[in-house]
């Protein structure tokens, strides 16, 4: 166990570059766009999925990846226009509607990581995203 | 990525700058996919349409088709004027059906707006086929061609029925492509990635169009991104068969890719599916799976006293519309349903002369095109509870519209739509 207040770190592939900070908003289950969120808002609105109902404007979103329709990188899009994008993306499998996706949004995304990210990133920790560099710096969230 | 000198030149904006923005974009793309190069492509289907909310939003005027063009279909910061098309392109399904607006509660204005849209782009080279089915409409691309294709349902058809290799595009990766005539070479256009990785024997043997959108949703969440190849004596089937495979494979999974020996295009045996190899998995599609698909595709409804029933998800053939013309030939809805069958507006031009919108129109029933509920999220008024025989539409329309709806077969349907009340079983 990690304690609380000590830095990890997850190095990756550059997707889209810049850097970015924020909670991390952690699913195993992958995201549909069209059909799967609330593009105004950046609500998952998928029936069933373990995250419904909880948005991930401004967080640092940790997924497997994109599901669902080709509508995936235009709902994206939307909530860059809408100024409820995540703050960053952070995937493991790279598909078209993903990387489209995180060009499009234009915030900074990495994959292809060194470690297992679900292993080491939890729901509610602080993520610094450099993605030019390559690094995820990851400060557990304090327990309860 | 490396690129040719051409290539280069166009990124320096020596054809001009829309085509400039359009190879930012597709550099940008390649290099989030960690794609070598560019590769040609012949045929583009996307996205153009103009009148959602979500393209409306922010803009001077209803009609400045540049500034939406140049925001969603090449992610550019500035307005570039829209160029003509490359290579060969069309637009897929969209909102408005430029016949049928007002019962989907568009105003004559929106609909005004959506046919200068389509003369707008269209004079610049995209064909308004206005379907997720180009294929069904005389988009036919042969095997071995390169294509950037949005609509998972017609990726998986191209990819797997006809082969022709596509990745799932988005709208602003189809738009580039569309005036440069390249998409990044990744995923399904490399021959290597084309291969089953899964196998499927199939022991509950499709018969009906249903069985073939239920074994379709349950392959799909079997295998969900990966390539299956079926195994079994599977019966010949007709190309609205697969169409129902694809979609719903497509839909509980991300099958964009699959092989059904001597039926689909790239594999006679099983052996050539698999590239020679062994499958990563093994999985059977026996009755209990099929019961299976069918229970979850009816898990989020409760009330049998439907009011709108659905049919044409993909868009139906013109053979589904005849079948639908005899079902309904002579007979009336219920007052308490509405009746929509979608089918391409090519393929509604030839009802029209054949007589077939006549017979379906007599009952109640209208015949709609280019859109569907889930795309425009329109619904008769006071829909709560709907019926579709397809597998997709009854997939996203709950998380879509929050409404219930059943699944069932074409047959099911229709009785719902006479009836009022949906009796399907298995």
């Amino acid at each position: 166990m990690t304690g609380t207040g000590e830095k990890i770190v997850l190095r990756g592939r550059c997707v889209v570059g810049g850097s970015a900070e924020g909670r991390a908003f952690v699913t195993r289950e992958e995201i549909s766009g069209w059909g799967g969120i609330d593009a105004n808002t950046a609500t998952v609105t998928e029936i069933g999925h373990e995250k419904r109902g909880e948005s991930f404007a401004c967080r640092v979103l940790v997924f497997p990846g994109a599901k669902g329709s080709s509508g995936w990188s235009h709902y994206f899009h939307i909530t860059r226009r809408k100024n409820v994008a995540p703050a960053a993306m952070l995937f493991t499998v790279t598909t078209t509607k993903v990387a489209l996706g995180a060009v499009v949004t234009r915030v900074p995304a990495l994959t292809d990581f060194d470690r297992d990210p679900f292993e080491v990133i939890h729901d509610g920790d602080w993520v610094r995203v450099d993605a030019d560099a390559g690094v995820v710096e990851i400060t557990p969230a304090p327990p309860g | 990525m490396r690129l040719s000198d051409r290539e280069k030149a166009m990124l320096d904006g020596a054809e001009g700058p829309a085509r400039q923005r359009a190879m930012d974009l597709l550099v940008r793309y390649g290099r989030a996919l960690g794609a070598e190069r560019l590769i040609p492509v012949t045929n583009v289907a996307g996205v153009w349409s103009s009148t959602t909310p979500w393209v409306q939003a922010d803009l001077d005027k209803p009609d400045d088709f540049d500034t939406i063009y140049s925001r969603f279909n090449l992610d550019a910061d500035d307005v570039v004027e829209t160029p003509q098309a490359a290579v060969s392109t069309c637009q897929l399904i969209h909102g408005i059906d430029t016949r049928n607006y007002r019962l989907q509660g568009f105003s004559d204005e929106q609909a005004a707006l959506q046919r200068k849209s389509e003369k707008y782009f269209g004079q610049r080279g995209v064909q308004w086929c206005s379907t997720c089915t180009p294929y069904q409409v005389g988009n036919v691309p042969v095997k071995g061609e390169h294509l950037a294709w949005m609509e998972s349902s017609a990726v998986v058809y191209a990819n797997a029925v006809l082969g022709a290799r596509t990745n799932v595009e988005g709208r602003e990766s189809a738009g580039a492509a569309s005036i440069t005539g390249l998409i990044p070479e990744f995923g399904l256009h490399i021959d290597a990635n084309r291969y089953a990785t899964h196998r499927v024997r199939v022991e509950a043997v499709p018969e009906s169009m249903m069985d073939w959108g239920l074994m379709g949703y349950s392959v799909g969440a079997m295998v969900m991104e990966n390539i299956p190849v079926l195994s079994g004596a599977l019966p010949q089937p007709r190309p609205m068969h697969l169409k129902h495979f694809g979609a719903a494979a497509a839909s509980s999974g991300g099958v964009e890719m699959y092989h059904i020996p001597g039926q689909t295009a790239e594999a006679d045996s099983e052996d050539e599916a698999l590239g020679g190899r062994v499958p990563v998995e093994e999985h059977v599609y026996d009755a209990a799976a099929r019961r299976a698909a069918f229970e979850r595709l009816n898990a989020n409804a409760n009330n049998p006293d439907v009011d709108f029933v659905m049919l044409g998800c993909p868009h139906n053939s013109i053979e589904q519309m005849w079948e639908i013309a005899r079902l309904l030939d002579g007979k009336r809805i219920s007052p308490n349903v509405e009746l929509w069958v979608h089918t391409p507006r090519q393929i509604r031009a030839l009802c029209d002369e054949s007589g077939f919108t006549e017979m379906i129109e007599r009952s109640g029933a209208h015949v709609m095109s280019d859109s569907c509920p889930a795309i425009n999220r329109a619904t008769p008024d006071g829909t709560e509870v709907i019926v579709t025989d397809s597998c997709k539409q009854s997939h996203y329309l709950p998380a879509i519209l929050g409404k219930q709806t059943w699944f069932g077969s074409l047959e099911h349907c229709i009785e719902a739509a006479l009836t009022g009340r949906f009796k399907g079983s298995l």
